[in-house]
């Protein structure tokens, strides 16, 4: 799931295709259906690179189609004009799910395919840590021991609502 | 936000901290039932003790037939979460350093799924007496039921891993059950059994589901995995999780967001 990262960050414009995708689906027009190559659809732990899949984009036609209930069907997004450069993406889709990402443009012209692997499996989100102080009940954490308890946050609050 | 009933007992067992909370009015027997419920647990589960029905397993003494109904339901949980994680959670690998693997017998060691267990049950205990609204904390691992008070929901801390006074994210809701694993409290605790070695990558898991057994076994199998288990906890059904990274980052599955306090 890291090496999604940087390519999410390196390419805003691609995100927000992205994110116009998943939020519009109905608004789409479809490639062919179903995909035209293998897609990766399930990413287990231990097969972390989905190597199947066109890894080359051509240029797609822009039919509308409509997917059969479950099968996968890729969908283009427009080339978007960035002060870096021309940015396309195309996406696979299960139903409404994403399960797959690609660039078909990137910036510099460079001939470069990038695989959005955190979008073949569940969507993780990311985020820094912060330290909160809140109004709480109680408190879960990694176990203690009875020793640990005596300096807990849960034994803080324990205290102060008797 | 009135509370007309509270009763806190607080025991140290398991070799941690159990806390019941109750918000009604209720007997004090029933606080005894469960109390006398989780000394049970330790008879049948402990690995410190030589006495104990995992003990007594693991040296081949007792027969997994002739153990207890509560015995033999815990390892067929564990075997299903072993399945499910491909190995991640696995029982006869000593999780815990005190566990010696005996001469020619594998190690027995249920802990990171019992305790969650045992507190479902003990809240079956409580309800069954006509009360409704309470949480139980075993030394972090979480249920709650009910209501704090009317209109209210329960909201709990997810322990923040450097900063024991404060927290990394709230979660609320009635019916709940946070499972946390974690490699922060007890120092390097957890050894995987795909590795040998203890694991990197996510310093603290949390597990937000419908069962604390399940979701007590699968935050502990998502630590073993490090950053790789967050991928693979985002596809288990009827559960979220949050993990943090080790290098302070807070990773979370995609609906994890619901049960996140205002």
């Amino acid at each position: 799931m890291h090496r999604a990262i940087p390519v999410v960050a390196a390419t805003a414009g691609g995100v927000a295709l992205l994110a116009h995708f998943h939020t519009s689906p109905a608004s789409l027009k479809l490639a062919t259906s179903p995909a035209p190559g293998p897609t990766a659809t399930t990413v287990a732990p231990a097969a972390p690179e989905p190597t199947q899949g066109p890894t080359t984009a051509s240029r797609p036609s822009s039919t509308t189609t409509s997917a059969a209930p479950g099968a996968n069907h890729t969908v283009d997004g427009p080339v978007i004009n960035t002060d870096y450069g021309n940015v396309q993406v195309r996406v696979t889709l299960q139903g409404d799910r994403i399960v797959d990402a690609q660039a078909l443009q990137l910036p510099n012209d460079r001939p470069r395919s990038v695989r959005i692997s955190q979008y073949a499996g569940p969507m993780l989100r990311q985020e820094a840590l912060q330290a909160q102080n809140a109004n709480i009940d109680l408190v879960s954490g990694a176990t203690y021991t009875s020793e640990g308890y005596a300096q807990s946050l849960q034994r803080a609050l324990d205290q102060s609502n008797k | 936000m009135a509370i007309t009933s509270r009763t806190l007992r607080v025991e140290e067992i398991w070799g941690t901290a159990i806390g019941v909370d109750v918000r009604d009015p209720m007997l004090s027997r029933t606080l005894d039932d469960v109390f006398a419920w989780f000394h049970r647990v330790d008879d049948l589960f402990s690995t410190w003790r030589d006495d104990t029905e995992i003990s007594r397993l693991a040296r081949g003494e007792l027969r997994l037939n002739d153990a207890s109904i509560e015995v033999r339901e815990v390892l067929r949980l564990c075997d299903s979460v072993q399945a499910e994680s491909r190995g991640a959670f696995d029982i006869t690998f000593a999780a815990d350093p005190r566990v010696e693997p005996r001469p020619g017998l594998a190690a027995i060691d249920p802990s990171g799924l019992v305790k969650g267990w045992a507190l479902e049950r003990a809240a079956d205990i409580i309800s069954a007496d006509g009360v409704r609204n309470f949480t139980i904390n075993a030394g972090g691992d979480v249920l709650t039921r009910g209501r704090p008070a009317p209109g209210t929901n329960w909201r709990v801390g997810i322990q923040h891993p450097w900063t024991r006074a404060a927290v990394a994210a709230v979660v609320e809701g009635s019916r709940l059950a946070v499972a946390t694993s974690g490699r922060y409290e007890r120092g390097e605790h957890i050894i995987s059994p795909l590795t040998g070695t203890h694991p990197t990558g996510l310093i603290s898991v949390t597990v937000i589901g419908d069962d604390l057994a399940l979701a007590d076994g699968y935050a502990t199998a998502t630590v073993v995995l490090g950053c790789e288990g967050m991928d693979w906890i985002a596809t288990v059904p009827g559960v979220e999780a949050l993990g943090i990274t080790d290098d302070q980052r807070v990773i979370t599955t995609d609906h994890f967001d619901d049960f996140r306090a205002a």
